[in-house]
């Protein structure tokens, strides 16, 4: 008998920590890593509503999310490389003056 | 043809299930603050692989086995790999974390903090409400996943194909050498 409401409170905790380095941290890295860490507590407040109602569809919707961070983050980390080839900074302060 | 599910019964057994629950769900709120809180790139990744573990963990004891192997082999292994290269390949040295540190005063913490804080006392509040049982735990293993994924969502299979290959192209794309075009605004700039 696992609480259910627990760990939807973990998964809304983990979220939130997502949110607030994408909001604090200026080093592109840190917050592609952030959103990483978004994805994957909505990943598991999916598995777990999956769970409650006893059926596969929330490890179908985790995989998917899986497949949409797998292509965000390499179109994400080639994004970086380019900018810091082209800026050699990752601040995101230096890049929010770019033009076409 | 469903396999039989694989039922949770042994009350020993679910004991040990909920301690693990929550010793995973410690680890992995910790180590996600440890990262946040890091000016080193290469620490904060090894908190996120402990992180991301913890949730294959929670993941497992949630009756997933399946999403658990997956989060430890694609989140845990290819994805991280990839941040890991990229941040070798950036050779951020310790200037890089110097000029971090002096971004991460307390000043730059104490807003989006209590923002967001906001939201999930509001999302703990609406969880509050209504009837959340705790419910038999009930494995549902890789043919049930594989079963529904081929069956009612094939569409959904197909898209993510397609993603994916959008995903290599723009990687492709972003990551092959310059194009003259570029090259003459690079020289520009320099």
């Amino acid at each position: 008998m696992l609480p259910i409401r627990e760990g939807f409170i973990v998964a809304g905790i983990l979220f939130t920590l997502g949110v607030v380095g994408v909001l604090v941290r200026r080093n592109l890295l840190f917050v592609l890593m952030s959103i990483e860490i978004m994805l994957n507590a909505a990943g598991l407040a999916f598995v777990i509503a999956g769970t409650r109602w006893g059926q596969p569809d929330g490890q179908v919707m985790f995989l998917f999310i899986l497949a949409m961070a797998a292509a965000e983050v390499s179109v994400g980390l080639g994004l970086v490389l380019e900018l810091y080839h082209q800026f050699k900074t990752l601040d995101t302060d230096a890049i929010s003056r770019m033009k076409g | 043809m469903r396999a039989r599910p694989w039922m949770f019964t042994d009350f020993c057994r679910e004991g040990k299930m909920i301690a693990a629950f929550y010793t995973a769900s410690a680890v992995a709120i910790i180590a996600t603050i440890l990262m946040l809180t890091r000016v080193n790139a290469v620490h904060a990744l090894l908190h996120l692989i402990v992180s991301l573990l913890a949730v294959a963990v929670i993941l497992f004891d949630f009756g997933a086995p399946f999403a658990a192997a997956l989060e430890v082999i694609i989140y845990a292994g290819a994805i991280m790999v990839l941040f890991v290269f990229v941040v070798m390949l950036l050779n951020l040295g310790e200037a890089a974390a110097r000029a971090e540190r002096a971004l991460l005063k307390p000043s730059a913490w104490i807003g989006p903090s209590i923002l967001t804080l906001i939201l999930l006392a509001e999302f703990l509040w609406l969880l509050g409400h209504g009837v959340a049982p705790a419910v038999q735990v009930v494995s549902q293993g890789p043919v049930e996943v594989g079963m529904a994924l081929f069956g009612p969502y094939m569409l959904g299979v197909e898209l993510a194909s397609m993603l994916l290959l959008a995903g290599l192209v723009a990687a492709y794309h972003l990551g092959t050498a310059k194009s003259p075009r570029s090259e003459a605004t690079h020289a520009s700039h320099s």
